[in-house]
């Protein structure tokens, strides 16, 4: 006969309860710290809750399958919650029909850089063909990258890490570079970090004012397109 | 709020359908982002009731979009060993591109709504 203990442990980890539970109370506790630092952008919340659920699948010894079998919920309103970006650019449609030509000088400019700078570093490094194809759409949205990358005979879990850490790092990193530069515009600085760091960078910047949210829930969606787009042209002219 | 969230599902699953259907390189939700302004560009014009209490669910979803983003990222912790071969060269790139694209962006956006008169 099966411990009592052990029974419910078995029991807990069948059912999607107990991780959509750890994952909302992960992100609780973050979204609590970084509301106490001020929305200070190392406080980020999606790195805070990665770092406590992390901890407690190595601590248990959890299989990343059967966290994802309880966390999909979660994961699934992504889909839904690019469509609400619809909100705040109804709201704002007046700011963002004025700024047409801006935004689409940044988006082709944008581009073209996040792809050629960073296939230029992991060249300069010597990589391998294969690393080239896989981080060249990192800027984009992971489902739009890995399509872009598995179309061009790349590895589209290499992007996947790649998307997810460059969200990361352009969370972390726009709200001081951008105070650094000296830049007021709220517009500027949300399509920047939209279209450099996908959703992730969004989530920061609606943290930070809404019009920067609403420029980089738009940035997103011009950024999956072009950059569909480029890569191809990019990839075939440098190899 | 269900009825909210009724219309946000049903413009995503419009939005998949001819993503899919069409082999657009679009990603369903944007296109149901789309769907979506076109939702509330009737609810403004004609104001019918049904489309009265649209926001709610999208609202509470963009507010806490950060949330949505755990699982994934959770995924990237337990696959860190695919950068492995190459972690050196990765990380670099990934920060530089980053920033490089950020400034890039940011400065393009300024200079030319200074040109066109701003």
């Amino acid at each position: 006969m099966m411990r009592q203990d052990f029974a419910l442990w078995v029991y807990l980890t069948q059912g999607p309860l107990l991780w959509l539970t750890v994952t909302l109370a992960a992100y609780a506790v973050a979204d609590g710290l970084s509301l106490r630092a001020g929305r200070h952008p190392v406080a980020n919340p999606v790195l805070i809750s990665v770092a406590l659920v992390g901890g407690v699948l190595v601590a248990s010894g959890t299989e990343y399958a059967t966290y994802f079998a309880g966390a999909q919920f979660v994961h699934f309103l992504l889909g839904p919650a690019t469509v609400a970006l619809a909100l705040p650019l109804w709201e704002h449609r007046a700011v963002v029909r004025r700024s047409a030509v801006p935004m689409l000088a940044a988006l082709v400019a944008g581009s073209v850089v996040a792809a050629v700078s960073a296939l230029g570093v992991v060249w300069a490094f010597g990589a391998p063909e294969g690393v080239l194809v896989a981080i060249a759409p990192k800027s984009v949205t992971a489902g739009v990258a890995m399509s872009i990358t598995e179309a061009q005979g790349g590895d589209p879990a290499l992007t996947a890490v790649l998307v997810i850490l460059t969200g990361m790092i352009g969370a972390l990193v726009v709200t001081p570079l951008m105070d650094a530069l000296g830049i007021r515009d709220y517009r500027a600085r949300g399509f920047a970090v939209g279209l450099a760091s996908h959703g992730i960078g969004t989530a920061r910047a609606f943290q930070v004012d809404p019009v920067a949210g609403t420029f980089a829930g738009i940035a997103i969606g011009l950024n999956a397109v072009m950059t569909a787009v480029i890569v191809p042209v990019v990839l075939g002219w440098w190899m | 709020m269900i009825g909210s969230l009724a219309v946000i599902l049903g413009c995503q699953l419009l939005g998949e359908v001819v993503a899919r259907g069409l082999g657009l390189p679009v990603p369903g939700p944007v296109l149901g982002m789309a769907a979506m302004v076109g939702v509330l560009w009737l609810r403004d014009r004609f104001r019918p009731p049904v489309l009265a209490g649209v926001e709610p669910a999208g609202r509470f979803l963009l507010a806490h979009l950060s949330l949505l983003f755990v699982p994934a990222g959770v995924g990237v912790v337990g696959n860190l060993d695919v950068l492995a071969a190459e972690w050196l060269a990765l990380s670099v790139a990934l920060v530089v591109s980053t920033v490089l694209t950020l400034v890039v962006s940011v400065v393009t956006f300024r200079v030319v709504a200074r040109m066109v008169g701003e």
